[in-house]
Formats: C-alpha cells, structure tokens, sequence
C-alpha cells in the first residue's frame, strides 16, 4: 500500500527534473560560458561595472522591508486583538488587492506621483508652492516623485505589504493564550508580556515576512521601470536587459540571476536555521 | 485609557487600509472619467467602457490570462495533489530532498524563475527545431516547429502552481488518522477505492484553499509570464507593461474595475457562505 501510493508522485519528479532542476542547471551553466561556448568567470568580474545597481537595488530592498515590518507588525499585532468577525473582514481586505495583478496596482500609482498627478494637484489647489515660493524665493511648479528612489521604494512597500502582515498574524494568532496569562500572573505589565513572550514567539513569522517582502523586492524590474522612470535601475531591470532588451548577453543576465539565487539561498538558511522551516514561510 | 488605547488601534488600521484602498478607488473613480485623462475629471461618462469592449488587444489578453489562469489551476491542482500523496507515502529520507526541490520556484526571485525557463524552453526548442530540419532533409518527415508562445505560458504557470497546492494539502495528509487507509482495506476496498472514498474526502480543504492560491499567483503573475510567453501571446499585465512606456488608457482603469468588482462579488459571495456555515455548527452544538 505504503509503496503503491507513492508512485503518485513519480510524474511531478519527472516534471520537476524538467522544468525546475534543468532551468537551474541551465542558468548556472550559461553563468560559467563565453558567447563562443568556453569556461569564464568574465560574466562575474565584468559585474563590477553595475555596482551601483546592486547597491541601489540592496539599499531600497532593505529599506521597504523595514517599512513593511514597521507598519506590518503593529497591523498584524493589533488585528490578533480584534474580534473574530473583524479579523475575518481584514483578512480579506488584505488580500483582495492581490488578485488584481501587480502591474494595475503599481500602474494606479503612476497616476497619483505624476507631475500633474493628483498630489501635485492638491498642492497646488491649496496654494503649497505659491507659499513656498513666496517664502523661498524658489520657482517650484510641482514635487517630483515618479522618477526618485522614494517612489520606487512606496511602490515596494504598496505590494509587498500583505506578504508581511500575513505570515507575522498568523503566527500571532496561533500564540497560545496560557502563555500569555502566565506572564501576566507572574508579574509581567503588558509591554513585558510583549517582549519576553509575544515578540521572540513570532519571530518566525517576522523572519519569513522579512524574506518575502526583501526577495521580490531586490529583484523587481517592473516597479522600478514604472515608478522609478527608467532612472532607478534595479537587479531586475539589469537581468531583464541581458534577456529581452537591448544589452542582449543571457551569459552576463545567467551570472547575475546566479548571484540572485545565491541570495536566496542565504535568506532561506537564516529562515531555516532560526525560524521552523519553510513551511509557514510560504502559507499565504 | 484602555478604549483610547483601542481607538488609536483602530485608527492606525484604518490609515493603512486607506493607503492600500487610496489608489484602487482612484483607478476605479477615474475609470467613468468623460476626458482621456487618469487625473482631471471631466465629467460622468461609460464612454471607456465603450470602447475597452471594442479594444481587441485588451480583450485578447484579458481572454489570455484567464484561460491561461483557469487551467493552470485545474492541471496544477490535479497535479499537485497526487504528488502531495505520493510524497507523503513515501520514506522520509527521499521525500526531503524532493520537498527542497518542490520548494525552489517558491523562494525564488521572480524574475530568476522566468528567466532560467526562457533559457530552458529557448534551447530545448532550438534543439527540437534543428532535429525537424534534419529530418526532414533526410527522411522527408516532418513535425511542428515550437517556439514561444501560449504553451510554454501554460508550461511555466502550472510549474510555478503546483508547489503552492502540495503545500496546502501536505498538512492535511500529515492530520488524517492513517488508520482510516488501513480501516478501509480491511473493509474490502482496493488501495484505489480507498484513495477516492477515504483519502480525497479528507483532504477536500486543503485541495481548494491550495487551488485558490494557485488561481491567485497566475493572476497575478506578470515576470514569469514576461519571459515565458514569447511576442505573439500577452497577458494583461504584459499589454499594460507594453502600454507603459507610451501612453496608458483609461480603458486599463475600466478594465480593472471589472476585475475588481468580479473579485469582490466572489470573495464576498464565499465569506458570507463561511459565516453562514459557521453559524449553523454553533447552533447545533
């Protein structure tokens, strides 16, 4: 019985070796090759030109991840606290923007940063750079923002912001409550019971919302491109030129996405080592 | 002090539901603006929506992402749930190696995924094709050329689908009683009946909420299907990306608001159905 049934999975193995090992295989090959077919480590040495981008990309990643966990963490913390309807009702508004795809919802954005967008429209309709310039003797017609790291950074921060507060509530709302009366019956006020009990208690849930908000945003390219107006070229942007624009060199895009996944691997360990295991990881 | 401490909870709430909502409504405001613009309002008017049903190339990829979207969650499901069983019945020490390998398209970039199945499809096409020029040099047979296109979509949806079922019913597996296999065998059913009248049953919820999520990474997909689809077939995020880099239309602000609305329609028709459900239990008990 036991070895009948697990024949079941011999077709996804099959699938599997396809198209997930070989895809790998074939990106770690193409990394390690010259357009003539030898072995070079030029793909790698030749990234030293880009610098800037994986700085820029590291630095705005990092940056809309501790947004997301800023406002993500008090969200989560606080619906565990609501009644049971209500958390239901959140949960559902959380998720819903998800199933618009990413690109309108960044797209909607687009309209609000603008030069003339709906931001600068009401600065305007107040009298905000009339003042300004009154006082500052500036001639200011509008705030730039499509354009400026800020924005890409808000952009980030819009759509990954359910992939933090998803997993961190979810382990809060598993926390079990005999926990938390014993500290309080032992002597702890709330802000103890917080952080002797309740925050090392989810840190699994932070550790897998920090990955999942940080790898979708180092390697985004269609943010970047939207908001961020062709000037704020990130890791994607750069991979996505080496494949399908201009820059054609899959074996320069093949390294970079190497580097990718190496990160990956990294943040996957640190999850492992310190959370418990992928499996809520990935628990929307 | 602790009903403030409540409202100011509240508020905070509130504040960053308005953040996520802000846009969406605007789009969707702006969607029955009378002028082409997405931030002057001009007056009431259907006139986007008018011409969005007369847009071929919106409503092609619309079609597009759908179809690709629907069946990508039926084969990834179907798929998905019989590798969850296989795997769950098979000796731990090969099953957490294959868990690993299940695991990679999930933790992985995006982008990294998209890219390494156009490198795959790219050269095993190239390959295939340069087989068919020979063939038919030689022998005179021949066989359809493959490129790009609705196929290797689907290809890479279903792939990038599965790992997200095995791991909804895979916890459901690990809470059935394992007895109830043993139990019907003992009854007389054969390991096949045992499976549909037993086993299936069982893990029903972990089989939706895992198809559900599938539905919801293909639509929301837009970098794999980017690399994926070649340049005759798009999604709709792939005509929006296109359209970005002119001029975007209003249309995309009508379309989205039909999306939405179908969303929100289902999501709501699904949590009142919940609730309703739930209710009848505590009554009972």
């Amino acid at each position: 019985m036991k070895n009948k049934l697990s024949l079941f999975s011999i077709p996804y193995v099959i699938w599997m070796a396809l198209f997930t090992v070989a895809p790998i295989v074939m990106v770690v090959v193409y990394a390690f090759t010259t357009a003539g077919g030898g072995f070079t480590l030029d793909n790698f040495s030749q990234m030293g030109t880009y610098a800037v981008v994986f700085t820029r990309s590291f630095k705005l990643a990092i940056i809309a991840t501790l947004v997301c966990l800023l406002i993500g963490y008090p969200v989560s913390y606080m619906m565990s606290k609501e009644g049971k309807q209500f958390q239901r009702v959140a949960m559902v508004l959380i998720m819903l923007p998800m199933w618009m795809n990413f690109l309108l919802r960044t797209y909607a954005w687009m309209s609000i940063l603008e030069k003339n967008g709906l931001i600068n429209q009401f600065f305007a309709s107040v009298g905000l750079f009339e003042l300004i310039n009154t006082i500052f003797g500036t001639d200011i017609q509008y705030f730039k923002m499509i354009g400026t790291q800020g924005a890409v950074v808000l952009g980030m921060v819009y759509n990954y912001l359910p992939f933090m507060i998803l997993p961190i509530y979810s382990v809060i709302i598993k926390l079990d409550q005999s926990l938390l009366e014993a500290a309080r019956d032992l002597g702890a006020n709330s802000a103890g019971v917080f952080r002797k009990v309740i925050l090392p208690l989810s840190l699994p849930g932070v550790l897998s919302g920090v990955t999942m908000v940080f790898v979708p945003s180092v390697s985004t390219f269609a943010i970047s491109r939207l908001l961020g107006g062709g000037t704020q070229m990130m890791l994607g942007d750069l991979i996505e030129q080496q494949f399908l624009g201009g820059a054609y060199n899959p074996y320069l895009g093949s390294a970079i996405a190497l580097v990718m996944m190496v990160i990956v691997v990294v943040c996957m360990w640190v999850m492992n080592h310190f959370g418990e295991g992928e499996e809520q990881a990935v628990m929307l | 002090m602790k009903k403030q401490y409540r409202i100011g909870n509240r508020l905070f709430m509130g504040l960053v539901f308005l953040f996520l909502y802000a846009p969406i409504i605007l789009l969707i405001v702006f969607s029955f603006n009378e002028g082409n613009s997405g931030v002057v309002w001009k007056g009431f008017s259907l006139k986007w929506y008018a011409s969005l049903f007369r847009n071929r190339i919106i409503m092609e990829s619309v079609y597009t992402t759908l179809l690709v979207s629907l069946l990508a969650t039926v084969i990834a499901t179907a798929a998905g749930t019989f590798a969850a069983i296989g795997f769950y019945n098979m000796r731990r020490r090969l099953r957490e190696p294959l868990m690993t390998v299940n695991s990679i398209p999930m933790m992985n970039a995006d982008i990294v995924t998209g890219v390494s199945l156009c490198l795959f499809f790219v050269a095993a096409f190239a390959g295939w094709n340069g087989f068919v020029t020979w063939m038919e040099g030689a022998y005179r047979l021949t066989a359809p050329r493959l490129y790009l296109g609705f196929g290797t979509l689907l290809l890479a949806h279903v792939s990038f689908n599965i790992p997200y079922v095995i791991l909804n019913v895979a916890p459901k597996l690990r809470q059935m009683d394992k007895h109830l296999i043993d139990a019907a065998q003992d009854l007389g059913c054969t390991w096949m009946q045992a499976f549909w009248k037993v086993v299936l049953p069982e893990i029903k919820p972990g089989i939706i909420s895992g198809a559900l999520i599938a539905f919801t990474m293909s639509i929301d997909d837009f970098v794999i299907s980017y690399f994926t689809a070649g340049s005759s077939t798009q999604t709709l995020a792939m005509a929006i990306y296109g359209m970005t880099k002119k001029r975007v239309s209003p249309e995309i602000n009508a379309i989205s608001t039909l999306l939405f609305a179908t969303v929100l329609a289902l999501l709501i028709i699904v949590n009142v159905r919940e609730a309703r459900q739930e209710k009848r239990l505590n009554r009972r008990r």
